[in-house]
């Protein structure tokens, strides 16, 4: 056996092999025993189901780890298996201390006041009773629920119950966190506060496992990251990666081109578009793309009689109906030359893009030559297209921009004082 | 490392640059894997916390939101008690000074029907349990036994708050502390035992079962009346046969109440021993004690894996 390269620090502390996890669904629900006297040799079907398959990775100690995926991706389950609340096939470390919150909770009794509650929950989480009474305070604190301690649990905002369970999972000092979509609620104050508090861990050294769906996080936070597809580990990598595969998982099923559909439409019918589609810079058909690449709309056109320079023109408008830019081939080729009835011919636009994350729909224009107002046929409507990115900044573009600080110089700091 | 997935659609797994080579991982450095749920997992600390919070924030929850409080805990078994203390002394006329074992008919009576009442809180609450704590069960590793565990302790809080009372009416109508006292706890720890199995056993089946509730309702009554609570030993002498008597006295709810009489109010009301015939044969009753126990430990030890995912 070849001895280890790696030191014991570089140990990793989260370590997943080869696991698996299959739930058996049964088609139908026995619940009595009167159900298994009366039909005692009917064997009740069940089905299989694979919401893990051979997942494996390793985190190593301090490191922010994300798992993403779409709903019922298998993120939650696998975070399970890994906080010890399901049974997996495969091997499963988490060496160190753990705290967990797994479905937006630490195991409330909706009955009891936050106070025991909070106790019952840090000696869950391994610590002793006296331990969880001293930082009862600090929790509470934390959460900003002074003033509810007496209150039960079950007469919490979802808000509250979250804001508590977060806060009891940070204090009980556990070296690995797993952490189940805890931004997806809360207000922004709250979030801020998580955000607050991650950096704080990650800097501590904590090493953190969260699941999540908002790519905006998962980038800021976490050093690398696991995508899920339906229980497949799809890709295990840096999280900027992560999160451009998730988009793209995300809209990716969504036909790549619009075709004609024979309606009826404005325009005088000479020419038709028959085809609209979004290529990338090697001339992959996409419907969700990237931002800050190169990207070309592109329609084919029928000529139905012969045309001669007309001219084809894309708008792009984004969901609130707002003409984002227009383009035309006028401008570059005014006089398009002579197109024979039965030409087909393709139009593209390309352009850096500079929009903002969202969706957008492409109107193609054909037009006899002169003001565009003599319109032979146009295509809206039927086609959109998703910009991805990961960071949604708030503009209508985002456009790439450098930043700069200059400190004043000394004296004139000084004089300003 | 990053692999451009074409038509944008990732194809494949890469191993983490900044992360670990999964195959270079030393695995049997790491320790032991962890093992998932379990019926006992973790430290003996730990597990013995979560029991006596579980027990006491249950115990909390029952009684304080209500004016009595721990009154209402008494008063089912002091009504009972009253029931058919009246009914037998002055209706059936039983309680008879003049027959040995019925010295102290009240304090016999009363006993048997505490400690009775502390068996069927112990099973009853427990059967549901593990299905009514779903919320830790699904979000919480911790060890699964705890649950029904802390049901009978729970039970067991009652028990002894009910004790004081049943020692206080036992003095009071006559009773002298006897040496044989020191034998209680022996006795009660078996009921605790026995309690405690059947506790483990019902809380497993009825994830699976749901008309266990019910069924055990329903045995639970049986129960009451095959163990002699109101009865006096006498009258059952009277009309068992005797090997009859020795099948009853097998019943270890039976032996547990009569010895406790025994050993607790009077020695004129026999041992279970010696109903038994012989003291050696209370190694059935003890044994089906512990049997049951090991059943309802096996059973819940077979199921804590697994009844997150079957809930």
């Amino acid at each position: 056996m070849p001895t280890p390269a790696v030191g014991d620090e570089r140990l990793p502390v989260v370590v997943a092999r080869s696991v698996s996890k299959t739930f058996h669904v049964p088609e139908e629900r026995r619940h009595t025993l009167k159900e298994r006297a009366l039909h005692p040799r009917r064997n009740v079907r069940s089905r299989e189901f694979t919401a893990l398959r051979d997942v494996s990775f390793a985190v190593a100690p301090g490191e922010f780890f994300g798992i993403a995926g779409r709903n019922g991706s298998g993120k939650s389950t696998l975070l399970k298996c890994l906080a010890g609340i399901y049974q997996a096939d495969g091997d499963i470390w988490c060496r160190g201390r753990m705290s967990t919150m797994i479905e937006l909770g630490v195991g409330f009794n909706m009955d009891m006041a936050a106070r025991d509650n909070v106790i019952m929950n840090g000696i869950m989480l391994g610590l002793t009773p006296r331990e969880a009474r001293r930082r009862y305070d600090s929790v509470i604190d934390f959460a900003e629920l002074r003033g509810f301690e007496d209150l039960k649990v079950k007469n919490y905002s979802s808000g509250m119950q979250v804001r508590l369970a977060f806060s009891v999972a940070i204090q009980v000092d556990a070296d690995i966190l797993l952490i189940d979509e805890i931004l997806a609620v809360g207000d922004a104050s709250f979030q801020q506060k998580c955000f607050d508090v991650f950096s704080e861990l990650r800097d501590t050294g904590k090493t953190i496992v969260l699941v999540t769906h908002d790519m905006a996080s998962l980038q800021r936070f976490c050093h690398r990251a696991l995508l899920l597809e339906r229980g497949d580990p799809v890709y295990i990598g840096e999280s900027y990666e992560v999160a451009d595969r998730y988009l793209e998982l995300n809209f990716g099923r969504e036909p790549t081109t619009a075709t004609d559909n024979g309606s009826e439409r404005p325009g005088d019918g000479e020419a038709r578009v028959i085809e609209v589609w979004v290529e990338d810079a090697d001339g992959n058909r996409l419907t969700a793309v990237p931002q800050h690449t190169r990207v070309t709309v592109k329609t084919r056109v029928l000529f139905m009689v012969d045309l001669e320079d007309p001219a084809a023109s894309l708008h792009v408008f984004n969901e609130e109906h707002q003409p984002m830019f227009f383009a035309t081939t006028q401008i570059e080729n005014e006089r398009s030359g002579y197109f024979a009835a039965g030409d087909e011919v393709v139009f593209s636009f390309t352009f850096d893009n500079v929009l903002a994350p969202g969706r957008y729909g492409p109107v193609i224009q054909l037009a006899h030559r002169g003001s565009g107002v003599d319109v032979i046929d146009k295509f809206e409507g039927s086609f959109s297209f998703v910009v991805t990115g990961s960071l949604a900044l708030g503009g209508l573009i985002d456009l790439p921009v450098t930043s700069a600080i200059d400190r004043a110089p000394a004296d004139s700091e000084r004089a300003r004082v | 490392m990053s692999i451009q997935a074409e038509s944008g659609v990732p194809t494949q797994v890469t191993a983490p640059g900044s992360g670990f080579d999964l195959e270079a991982i030393p695995y049997e450095r790491l320790g032991r894997p962890i093992t998932g749920p379990r019926a006992i997992t973790g430290s003996w600390r730990r597990f013995c916390y979560l029991t006596v919070n579980i027990a006491i924030v249950n115990w909390k929850l029952r009684f304080f939101g209500s004016a009595l409080g721990y009154l209402w805990q008494l008063i089912r078994p002091l009504l009972l008690f009253l029931v058919l203390y009246v009914f037998f002394t002055k209706v059936a006329h039983v309680g008879n000074p003049a027959a040995p074992s019925e010295q102290f008919y009240g304090a016999q009576l009363l006993s048997a029907i505490v400690l009775f009442t502390f068996f069927s809180e112990a099973t009853m609450n427990s059967v549901r349990c593990v299905v009514d704590g779903e919320v830790m069960v699904r979000k919480i590793q911790f060890p699964r036994l705890v649950i029904p565990l802390s049901c009978v302790l729970l039970a067991l809080f009652n028990l002894s708050l009910n004790m004081i009372v049943v020692v206080i009416f036992a003095l009071i109508a006559g009773v002298r502390p006897m040496l044989t006292w020191l034998e209680l706890p022996l006795v009660i720890g078996l009921l605790v035992v026995l309690a405690t199995g059947l506790a483990m056993l019902l809380s497993a089946l009825f994830v699976y079962l749901r008309d266990v509730q019910p069924i055990w309702e329903v045995l639970l009554q049986v129960v009451f009346y095959a163990s002699g609570i109101m009865i006096p030993i006498d009258e059952v002498q009277a009309h068992l046969s005797p090997s009859l008597l020795h099948l009853y006295m097998m019943n270890p709810l039976a032996a547990i109440f009569q010895q406790f009489k025994h050993v607790f109010i009077t020695h004129r009301s026999p041992s279970a021993g010696a109903l038994l015939g012989s003291a050696r044969l209370l190694v059935i009753p003890v044994g089906i004690t512990f049997l049951i126990f090991v059943l309802g430990l096996y059973v819940f030890n077979r199921i804590a894996p697994k009844v997150a995912e079957d809930l």
